[in-house]
């Protein structure tokens, strides 16, 4: 195969960047993208040029390292699939590709394609926990869980925290992932006693790393590799508006009768 | 009032207000759209338009409960304060958007965003300003595109819908209000937490049957001045019309 690649070179966080357009004919369509990705680097250093930084490192779907916007779709063409499970022969020969890094105020640019999503860290940090005893391990299966709760739950816990969402989105909203890691704990009774201060916290940490609001396009949705529901951003803004109108209720006291 | 504090401060509440207002705004046009098919339920004995008298009851709706006036006024302030809250919070949230993507995407596709939710804020503020030229049109007068006389609805929208540009302008933005709908009434749901994948059909599609339902509703009246489908209306004396 031979193809055109328009990649988005970027020495530093201050460098302004730019677009470079490099020729492969070696690409075989067996390769996975990262593969022919390799082999432009391999190209690239034989002619002493600087190769493609990218991130990556389970290249089988689970690290959400991989993150490229390929042809304008985040993890590219193929729905429901990381940039590191996409094969060359998801795309023509003769195939002309832009690969750009996300593009999102919250996750800058540290070189070429690699960006800095520690923002997802902090907001896993401001609550994305529970608490435990730290006493003698409880029996498996010691607390019963509603069957379709719990597959639910795993659904939301599926994200890879990978930040396609963000990257997706018109308005760079991370609500996708956010909803995702309130709801895969909230949803579970281990995750009750922070329910709501971990809304409210993970929300407050989401808003202060400047990623936008969101609009309900679903366009984080078709783009996520793990397919997680915007049903968890409905969720998430119901526990949100409970932790912010209601929660937590306090009902002790005295009643009387009449 | 801390707690309404912290929503307001917040993104998701600011949406959540967007919501509501938008319920409120969506409320008002269900009652306007009902009121105005009064149009075609013809006159009163005396050749009272149906249309000229509900205009008058709602001048006096409410009495002798409360003073006459009192209920059109506050059902005034009350949308007044919605679409300029509603406006408010629209507009911080996009500008807080515009900040979060600074380089922007040399190809971008959208696999899933519906153009009538990409255009909420051109399709919005087509309504405002529409919302204001209205009000100057049939309601004080102001801006005059056929004869007007206060009190006078039948003949006022017969005059000024027998001109193709108005009717064509009117029908057009009712168009507009109706792409704002589509997307809004269900992302009203989405919003307020109550969609789920287990009704999400049921509400799309009730959410689109509303819009067509209460647009064609509107679009109705406009339409029928224009292909002269309206009988002229009697002239009757001013005195019949109270309150004027
Ligand atoms: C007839 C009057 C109006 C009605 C019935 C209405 C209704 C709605 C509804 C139901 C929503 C959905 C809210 C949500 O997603 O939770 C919405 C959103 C929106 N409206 Fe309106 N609206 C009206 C007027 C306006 C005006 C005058 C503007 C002017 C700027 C506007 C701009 C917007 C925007 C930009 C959104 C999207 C907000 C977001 O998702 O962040 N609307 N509207
Ligand atoms: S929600 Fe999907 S797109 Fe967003 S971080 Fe998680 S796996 Fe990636
Ligand atoms: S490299 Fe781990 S998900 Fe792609």
């Amino acid at each position: 195969m031979r193809i055109k690649l328009h990649v988005w070179r970027q020495s530093s966080r201050s460098d302004k960047g730019h677009m470079e357009t490099y020729e492969l004919d070696n690409v075989v369509a067996e390769m996975s993208f990262l593969e022919m990705m390799d082999t432009l680097n391999e190209k690239l250093t034989v002619e002493g040029k600087e190769p493609v930084a990218f991130d990556h490192d389970c290249r089988e779907g689970v690290c959400g390292m991989c993150s490229m916007v390929i042809n304008g779709e985040a993890h590219g063409p193929k729905s429901k699939t990381t940039t590191c499970q996409l094969y060359m022969r998801h795309f023509d020969d003769g195939a002309e590709i832009f690969i750009e890094p996300w593009r999102a105020s919250a996750f800058p640019v540290v070189r070429d394609l690699v960006v800095d999503r520690s923002a997802f860290d902090r907001i896993i940090q401001a609550g994305g926990y529970i608490s435990n005893h730290s006493g003698p391990k409880p029996d498996p299966n010691s607390i019963p869980i509603e069957p379709n709760l719990a597959e639910t739950a795993l659904d939301a816990a599926t994200c890879i925290g990978c930040g396609a969402c963000v990257a997706a989105c018109p308005n760079g909203s991370a609500m996708l992932f956010t909803s995702a890691k309130v709801s895969h704990l909230g949803m579970l009774p281990q995750g009750q006693p922070e329910r709501f201060d971990r809304a409210k916290s993970m929300v407050s940490q989401m808003e202060s790393e400047g990623f936008g609001s969101c609009r309900n396009y679903a366009e984080c949705e078709a783009q996520c590799p793990k397919g997680i529901s915007i049903a968890f951003i409905g969720r998430l803004n119901s526990d949100f508006l409970k932790a912010s109108l209601v929660e937590p209720i306090d009902r002790r006291g005295d009643m009387k009768a009449q | 009032m801390n707690r309404i504090q912290t929503l307001y401060n917040s993104i998701i509440g600011k949406k959540v207000i967007a919501a509501v207002t938008g319920l409120i705004l969506f409320g008002f046009l269900l009652g306007h759209v009902a009121g105005n098919l009064k149009v075609f339920t013809g006159s009163t004995e005396a050749g009272i338009p149906h249309i000229d008298e509900y205009g008058q009851f709602l001048k006096v709706a409410g009495e002798p409960l409360v003073p006459a006036g009192a209920l059109l006024w506050g059902a005034r302030l009350v949308l007044l304060f919605s679409i300029l809250l509603h406006i408010t919070v629209v507009v911080q949230l996009a500008m807080f958007s515009a900040k979060s993507r600074p380089v922007a995407y040399v190809k971008s596709k959208k696999k899933a965003a519906s153009l009538p939710a990409l255009w909420m804020m051109f399709s919005g503020s087509l309504i405002a300003g529409f919302i204001v030229f209205h009000i100057l049109h049939f309601t004080t007068g102001t801006i005059q595109l056929g004869e007007f006389e206060h009190g006078y609805v039948y003949n006022n929208l017969r005059s000024s819908f027998s001109n193709p540009f108005v009717a064509g302008g009117y029908i057009f933005v009712m168009l507009v209000i109706g792409i704002h709908l589509n997307h809004g009434v269900w992302s009203m749901f989405q919003t307020l937490g109550i969609d789920n994948p287990d009704r999400n059909k049921f509400l799309r599609t009730a959410s689109t049957a509303v819009t067509v339902a209460i647009i064609l509703g509107f679009i109705a009246v406009p339409a029928s001045f224009l292909f002269g489908a309206m009988p002229e209306a009697a002239n009757y004396a001013h005195d019949l019309l109270t309150g004027h």
